[in-house]
């Protein structure tokens, strides 16, 4: 008798903790579940995202997936993809780059090969693109990429939606020159975008009438910025045009020591960032940073309905003390781009997008964007200054102005372009 | 002789930096010899603690007194960098003695545990954890005695731990569920320490223009140098430590607690590379791979400078801030404007940051050719040496 109380006791108790289980496991599904609303959708289109959400570049990718995640979820809320008449839901599959490049390379191929994605929307750093563009050559796989960067590469497997030189640091260079000053100096983090747009720079000075009195070049994460101080006052004793490549967390030692040697805009400085936004200036903290140039294709004080609304909703989805910054406005608008694309080719197959998607327009918080055959597209030019607020006064809009992939300042690039329309094996790169 | 003043300047300045995030190494690698890859992790606490510091500030100090908290955040960086250190040595170092390698993939282990706890760190969290901690420490002992003697009484210590550490899981998950809680204290973002304004400006000696940040770092550097040395020289526990990195079997013959002095000497080790990360608050970023820029620099000092000896660090830390200063900025074709041209164009090759570095790193991979034990090398009665 005894025993068996004893069992039906242990069973009892076995009985209880299962449901216990079960009731735990239910509550933790039942968060996931509720945007699901089953019906509603007749498929799914798997998309990844592949940003640094961790070491020294997540303080500017983080920002870019989430306007990628809030754009996914703006299109799904709408009803998502519409292919032959179904309508899939998009479903972003997230990985993390960790700012090394080598791993963007493999967590692309993940993404491509095991998670079957349609398409990937990823990278910041020209070193990172670099490193997963063979992945992408090599599986005809696709890669949209929002950042601004050194052009000089036209890839048939890669839509690049962030300004190319002639729409960020070419018209920046002309607004210095014309407004500024003519003595340049340089300074970039040690990689090819910042070693890439100085020689088109260097290119443009000696077209333009400027001079080049120095240039140096930063390892990503050192800290350490004396010898550049020391250098750009013996080039610079009086004041002149410094253009700022670096990226990274390298920015906030760079200004903080700047700060604290005197090379200020009160003293005549004029220094003009490629790579400082809306959401680095926060980081970096704006008393660094008051009175410096930016050059942009998006401002989140840019004064239009479109811009207004695409900062509420980020505002709204991530908290209100979070700003929007162009790279997020290029990614939130590449994610559209790529949908109605899709719809526009009906098919998520890589190859049909592609030919579909030259020519979509999207009205993007910049304003109208339209995708050219040399898969860039065309972007609104602005120049600002850093306010006490974090924010930039726009100085300067220079209108629309179209993407070129191969720059015309460089003599080795001069004279060539790329028009992946055209039925040529070298349509990356061809003789105008 | 203006450039000649500025070189010193600027060499003094990188040169402090080095020797203060050097200096704590120095007394845990050189006189304890354990490498600790984790230095740089605790330099990132004593910047994260400098960020906490400054917003407690901003919150509820009157604002006359917002310029004076990084000299209240020196000391508790010391504290809190000294702590995390100490409990490192009672939970890992101790059981590693004597085994170098196993030390540096152990340390190397915790300096990734402290950067991804920095980066995920919530209330949830750091509850969860705190439960899991205490349930760990106190099971054991409020078990009764009678289970001490048992067969199984191995099996109780870790189960306890794991015991406790389910339930701390539960109870950071189901925390979780708030958003108030859940909500990361840092995040992987880099947070933004702002230097008073006193240490924003700069002050011109001469021709000589003197960044006050910097000015305040190499005092700093200076105050802890001395401060070091002065224990280690003339302190009883200075003394004993001493006794007990020359010889630590005799030492313990003697009546020497060397448990007790291991322990403080790794938390002074640990507490100066705290000051240091508040002082690097003033020159760089603040984020959970703080440590990653340091780390090498570190070690490269406490090598050149041979390992042991204080002096060594001091100097070898001047000596590569004055050189990196000198090839980086380009300086030595001022001083020697008719320099042949082969030579010119070599020197301005390498007159750029990056390419510095490199010849920096070449020349003393060559220095340590010629002298393997550094500048200053160990001699005399040491057990290994």
């Amino acid at each position: 008798m005894k025993t068996l109380s004893m069992r039906q006791a242990s069973r009892a108790l076995f009985g209880g903790a299962a449901l216990l289980a079960t009731s735990v496991s239910l509550v933790a599904c039942g968060g996931g579940d509720q945007t699901a609303e089953g019906g509603k959708f007749d498929g799914e289109v798997k998309v990844g995202i592949l940003h640094s959400r961790s070491g020294t570049m997540a303080i500017s990718e983080n920002t870019v997936a989430e306007a990628e995640l809030m754009a996914i979820e703006e299109i799904n809320a709408a009803g998502g993809v519409t292919i032959d008449g179904k309508k899939l839901k998009i479903v972003p599959v997230e990985e993390d780059g960790a700012s090394d490049w080598p791993t963007f390379a493999e967590k692309s191929k993940k993404l491509i090969d095991q998670d079957q994605v349609a398409v990937v929307f990823g990278g910041w750093t020209s070193a990172s693109r670099k490193a997963m563009l063979p992945v992408y050559e090599a599986k005809d796989a696709f890669l949209y990429y929002p950042i601004q960067y050194e052009g000089q590469e036209c890839s048939k497997n890669i839509f690049y939606t962030g300004a190319t030189p002639n729409q960020q640091a070419e018209p920046a260079v002309e607004w210095l020159l014309k407004n500024k000053g003519k003595d340049f100096f340089l300074v970039g983090s040690d990689y090819v975008y910042p070693r890439t747009a100085n020689t088109i720079m260097k290119e443009q000075l000696k077209v333009q009438g400027g001079k080049l009195v120095g240039e140096d070049y930063l390892p990503l994460g050192n800290t350490e910025v004396a010898p550049i101080i020391a250098k750009i006052k013996q080039a610079l004793p009086k004041g002149g045009v410094i253009v700022n490549t670096l990226n990274g967390d390298s920015n906030v030692a760079f200004f903080k020591q700047m700060k604290a040697a005197g090379i200020t805009p009160a003293n005549g400085y004029s220094i003009m960032s490629f790579s400082i936004a809306e959401e680095e200036i926060a980081a970096i903290g704006p008393e660094y940073l008051e009175g410096t140039y930016a050059a942009w294709n998006f401002f989140q004080s840019l004064d239009t309905p479109a811009s207004k609304k695409f900062t509420a909703d980020f505002k709204a989805k991530y908290g209100e003390k979070r700003v929007t910054s162009d790279p997020a406005e290029a990614a939130y608008a590449m994610v559209y781009l790529w949908a109605k694309g899709a719809e526009k080719a009906n098919s998520v197959d890589n190859a049909k997008v592609r030919e579909a998607l030259i020519g979509v327009k999207f009205d993007a918080p910049e304003g109208p964007v339209e995708v050219q055959p040399n898969h860039h597209i065309s972007k609104l030019v602005l120049i600002g200054e850093v306010q006490k607020d974090g924010m930039f006064k726009i100085l300067e809009n220079k209108g629309v102005v179209k993407p070129l992939a191969w720059n015309q300042f460089v003599p080795e690039t001069k004279g060539f372009t790329c028009d992946w329309t055209q039925k040529r094996p070298d349509a990356g790169k061809f003789k105008m | 002789m203006d450039l000649l003043y500025e070189t010193l300047f600027n060499g003094l300045a990188i040169g402090s930096v080095l020797v203060l995030a050097a200096l704590g190494l120095a007394v845990v690698f050189g006189l304890m010899g354990v490498i600790n890859m984790a230095h740089g992790e605790l330099m990132m606490l004593g910047a994260y603690t400098t960020f906490v510091v400054q917003n407690i500030f901003k919150a509820v100090v009157p604002e006359a007194l917002f310029p004076i908290y990084i000299l209240v955040a020196i000391p508790l960086a010391f504290v809190v960098s000294g702590l995390v250190g100490l409990l490192l040595e009672k939970t890992v170092i101790r059981r590693l003695y004597g085994r170098p390698l196993e030390t540096l993939l152990a340390t190397w282990g915790v300096s990734l545990i402290l950067q991804q706890f920095v980066r995920s760190v919530s209330s949830a969290f750091a509850l969860g954890l705190l439960v899991t901690v205490v349930g760990g420490l106190l099971i054991p002992r409020l078990t009764p005695k009678a289970w001490w003697h048992q067969r199984w009484t191995p099996l109780l210590g870790s189960g306890s731990w794991i015991g406790s550490g389910l339930v701390g899981i539960v109870v950071a998950s189901v925390l979780g569920q708030q958003r108030v809680l859940d909500q990361p204290w840092f995040s992987a973002r880099n947070i933004d320490v702002t230097a008073p304004t006193w240490l924003r400006g700069s002050i011109d000696v001469g021709a000589v223009n003197m960044p006050t940040a910097r000015l305040f770092i190499i005092a700093l550097t200076a105050i802890a140098l001395i401060g070091v040395t002065w224990f280690l020289q003339k302190s009883v526990w200075g003394i004993r430590i001493r006794a007990v990195t020359q010889n630590r079997s005799m030492s313990s013959c003697l009546g020497i607690p060397t448990e007790k002095v291991d322990a403080l000497t790794f938390l002074i080790g640990s507490g100066l590379a705290g000051v240091a990360g508040v002082a690097v608050t003033l020159l760089g970023s603040v984020g959970p791979n703080l440590g990653g820029n340091y780390i090498v620099d570190c070690f490269m000092v406490v090598v050149l400078g041979g390992v042991g000896k204080l002096a060594g660090t001091v100097l070898a830390a001047l000596g590569i801030g004055v050189l990196s200063y000198l090839i980086g900025s380009g300086s030595l074709l001022l001083v020697w404007p008719a320099m042949p041209a082969g030579l010119n164009e070599l020197i301005t090759f390498f007159a750029t940051t990056s390419m510095a570095k490199v010849l920096v790193f070449a020349l003393i991979v060559v220095f340590l050719q010629v002298r393997p034990a550094g500048l200053f090398p160990q001699k005399g009665r040491m057990v290994e040496a």
